[in-house]
């Protein structure tokens, strides 16, 4: 048993996080960055931080991940790292070439003080950075927050910089994607142009986190939001973000600077969130629902029902970010599951608002924490008090579901360890079919594979 | 192909130009590198010891990405694949983070009852000026246990000095038990973490000899193994590049001799099995060892030959962590007739370099700390059909139609010993 030393004995603890339910912000920066066109990600800070998200996204993606990063030394961490960032932004645009520099802070650069927004701006007085080419910035110290912090900080970053308003309307949607596969953003695109709305959906990491292999490598992919696109966003009809943890400081942003009104939605993960997401995409875009996509969404209630005895009263365990698992717990109470436990290292009050929404009435005994200490030796405790018979989340529950003998569906962010999310959705009312796909998969095999032989059955 | 301005010392191509290669230096800024920090080496050194407790004191970033990122196995005990944080707040970052370490490793080691204790000193620690030494050395008289901080803040450098802070803390280590007597010749052995059970393909070898391993630093490692190292009468390092240190540090000390060995190749592999015979001065350990040698050759060969058929005359590209493994897979490749044609490591030195070419065909490009850009536009003016590495290397080469094979923290396979020659061929 790897968790052997785990207990149900749950003490307080104030001081310490065991086996973290998220990582640090600069991630979700880079992160950002990457779904935009032609962009390179620069860490500010020490060597081991841009290494260590490269390894971590390039795991998950299985994909080549590039950054740069300003290798702060003893020297830079006493007099501040102004000189490294200068030095870098010329090394950059001189050899790798990108259109943008996304340059982020960590902790370090944060702890002595270092100001990007003032560096760079000294960067382009200085003529560093050569015309046409972009360098921006966001404050994403590691001690804040979560890698969803770094996200929506960076995202902001990027609509403040580039939306400008020619204060005549387009008729376009922004659509701020949040923190999804590159497979969900195809999807997106799909019922977008089923709906006939034209977006841009920022970020866009389709072709270039599932880029194909072409016997060539491209250190700047053909996908990604691009520079036009970004400028137009100021003059769209509207804004509709997918979670307000990762969106809405960036939607805010933009209705400041150019009055782009917006409206926070879920990400569309499960039945409900799904209705929620073609609604506001019908307002936003001012267009009818088509057929087709009343159908997708039969279609997912007749698996619903097909399956139905499977999933009733089944007890899980959820971990993840707010914005991805909020509209997952709500569709597995809508199917008649109960989701147990829930943890997210995010911080955010809201959390404990939505929750109780979702599961009060139907499920009370449902026990949820997220911010410090919601970690997954706490779920671990949990399910110590009462076993689940599933677990969903990222690939850090394979301890568990191993000692425990609990059937596991990966989702969320990382998944190091299986393939598919980069390439099947789990947005929309598909990909609802396809988590009930996956959790009924798991389920039913742990049963045909522990039933005693005389329950067991060839026709489920 | 355009290369970043002061970075041109850093490569040069066999026959061609200057002679020395530029290395152990810093990593430009902004460059892609694909180099970890300090902080990094440290924690992939001393992450094996399998009984001890490993706390990093930090934002939560620095705990989340070392969770058990490395396949290093232990017979025994788990805990070190348990990830521990003080998760700094910004709270802390004003104020000082120094109760919360103290609150987290009392609370761990009165919870986990480990062998012994190591605190991992992170960026913004180093800057807030937290006084890590006096904590650990509180909680450790209070706990009746040794508590060893390590200073491994990100910016002291860069995964190299890791592994030099990991060595002076090890070294505090050894040397603390002092009732021991090894009955047998015995070693230690250096430098082998025991990625996919490798330790244990070696230390099989070894006894079969009769040769004892008092401790592996740091695979499959045990506290109490550890503090009886200095009873050993050679030091047999791997991985020149995580472990020199300390042996240079434990022949200073207690003065026992060491020597490097690679246990990647068969060449290199049963020369390090006859050079522990050789020391010791044992013709029986030299026999055993040459019966242990012919009887695994002559499963190995044959086996080996259908993959030479295959693999003869293709072309090879390596870029891995150490320079000294570098130099062991130019041999082993050559041994199933494959030609490197480039070759690099993060953290080689001058020495490891100048072997290198001395080894190397005329027209092989030899790089340090190298980035993507310049791996594919080498890869490309070679015209290698496969690549050698790590895990930011691996979709690279996949993306250019590269074969690939990992020869790091992932690999799933042991490469190391007669076994992992085999592994190696089935891989390539």
């Amino acid at each position: 048993m790897l968790l052997r030393h785990t207990n149900s004995d749950i003490k307080e603890r104030k001081a310490l996080t065991v086996n973290p339910a998220k990582t640090c912000q600069p991630i979700g920066a880079m992160y950002v960055a990457l779904g935009i066109h032609g962009c390179l990600p620069h860490s500010h800070g020490s060597q081991g931080c841009c290494a260590y998200h490269r390894s971590t996204l390039t795991r998950h993606f299985k994909e080549p991940v590039m950054a740069a990063t300003s290798s702060f030394t003893e020297g830079a961490s006493v007099f501040g790292g102004q000189s490294n960032l200068m030095q870098s932004i010329d090394n950059i645009f001189a050899i790798y070439e990108p259109e943008i520099i996304a340059v982020h802070s960590t902790c370090l650069s944060e702890t002595i003080g270092d100001d990007l927004g003032q560096i760079v701006a000294k960067a382009r007085e200085d003529g560093k950075v050569p015309p046409g080419r972009h360098v921006i910035q966001a404050s994403t110290p590691s001690y804040t927050g979560s890698h969803v912090t770094g996200y929506a900080n960076m995202l902001e970053g990027v609509v403040k910089y580039f939306a400008e308003s020619a204060n005549e309307k387009i008729r376009q949607v922004n659509l701020l994607s949040g923190w999804v596969e590159p497979s969900d953003i195809r999807e997106f695109k799909r019922l977008l142009k089923l709906m006939k709305v034209s977006p841009v959906i920022l970020p866009d990491t389709s072709d270039v986190l599932d880029a194909p292999m072409t016997g060539k490598y491209d250190m700047y992919p053909k996908g990604g939001t691009t520079i036009p696109d970004m400028v137009s966003m100021g003059d769209s009809m509207v804004s509709l973000g997918l979670g307000e943890w990762g969106t809405k400081k960036a939607a805010v942003a933009l209705d400041n600077k150019c009055k782009v009104k917006f409206e926070i939605t879920d990400i569309p993960i499960g039945l409900k969130a799904t209705d929620r997401f073609i609604q506001a995409l019908s307002k936003a875009g001012l267009v009818s629902i088509p057929e087709s996509i009343t159908d997708e969404r039969g279609r997912l209630l007749d698996v619903i029902t097909d399956m139905h005895q499977y999933l009733y009263g089944k007890r899980v365990a959820v971990w993840g970010d707010p914005d991805n698992i909020i509209p997952l717990i709500e569709f597995l109470v809508d199917i008649d599951m109960k989701p147990v436990y829930i943890v997210s290292g995010t911080p955010g009050k809201r959390f404990d608002k939505r929750m109780s929404e979702i599961l009060s009435e139907r499920v009370p005994e449902a026990k949820f924490k997220n911010g410090a200490n919601a970690d997954m030796f706490l779920m671990h405790q949990w399910i110590k008090e009462e076993a689940v018979d599933l677990l969903i989340g990222n690939t850090y529950g394979k301890y568990i579901a191993r000692d425990e003998n609990i059937p596991f569906v990966r989702m969320g962010f990382p998944i190091v360890d299986r393939i598919g999310h980069s390439y099947f959705p789990t947005v929309g009312y598909l990909g609802g079919i396809r988590i009930l796909e996956k959790i009924l998969g798991a389920m039913m095999d742990k049963i045909d594979s522990t039933c005693p032989e005389e329950s067991f059955e060839l026709v489920m | 192909m355009d290369i970043i301005k002061g970075r041109q010392t850093q490569i040069l191509t066999k026959g061609e130009g200057p002679d020395k290669i530029a290395c152990e230096k810093k990593s430009l800024a902004g460059s892609v590198s694909q180099r970890a920090c300090a902080f990094c080496g440290a924690r992939v050194v001393l992450y094996p010891i399998a009984d001890a407790l490993h706390l990093i004191h930090g934002p939560v970033g620095c705990a989340a990405y070392t969770w058990d990122i490395r396949g290093a196995l232990s017979s025994g005990p788990q805990i070190h694949r348990l990830s521990f944080t003080t998760d700094l707040k910004e709270k802390e970052v004003v104020f000082g983070g120094e109760a919360k370490l103290y609150g987290a490793l009392t609370y761990l080691i009165e919870k986990y009852h480990p062998k012994a204790a190591f605190v991992y000193s992170t960026c913004i620690v180093g800057i807030i000026g937290d006084d890590v030494e006096a904590i650990c050395r509180k909680v450790g008289k209070e706990k009746g246990i040794d508590v060893f901080p390590v200073m491994s803040e990100g910016f002291n450098g860069t995964k190299k000095d890791g592994y030099k802070i990991a060595c002076s803390t090890l070294s505090r280590l050894v040397g603390t038990n002092n009732d021991f007597t090894p009955s047998k010749p015995s070693i230690n052995i250096l430098g082998d973490f025991n990625l996919a059970g490798e330790f244990w393909i070696l230390s099989d070898y070894y006894r079969k000899m009769g040769v004892d391993i008092i401790s592996c630093l740091t695979g499959d490692g045990r506290v109490d193994e550890i503090r009886k190292a200095h009873k050993a009468a050679l030091n047999v390092v791997q991985c020149s590049g995580s472990m020199m240190h300390l042996a240079k540090d434990m022949k200073e000390k207690y003065n026992i001799p060491f020597m490097k060995v690679s246990y990647f190749g068969i060449e290199d592999m049963s020369e390090a099995l006859y050079e522990v015979a050789r020391f010791f001065k044992s013709g029986e350990m030299m026999d055993n060892a040459r019966q242990l040698v012919r009887d695994e050759l002559q499963q190995l060969l044959p086996a080996l030959q259908q993959y030479r058929v295959k693999l003869e005359g293709k072309k090879a590209a390596i870029y891995v962590g150490g320079a000294f493994k570098a130099i062991s897979l130019v041999k082993a490749l050559r041994l199933i007739g494959i030609k490197t044609v480039v070759v690099g490591s993060q953290t080689g030195n001058a020495d490891d370099y100048k072997l290198l070419k001395d080894l190397c065909d005329e027209g092989t490009i030899i790089v340090d700390d190298s980035n993507p850009n310049e791996l594919s536009g080498f890869v490309q003016l070679t015209g290698a059909d496969l690549f050698i590495g790590g895990v930011k290397e691996r979709p690279i080469a996949y993306k250019l139609g590269l074969g690939f094979c990992d020869h790091n923290h992932e690999r799933k396979e042991a490469l190391a010993g007669y076994e992992g020659m085999l592994n190696l061929c089935l891989c390539l």
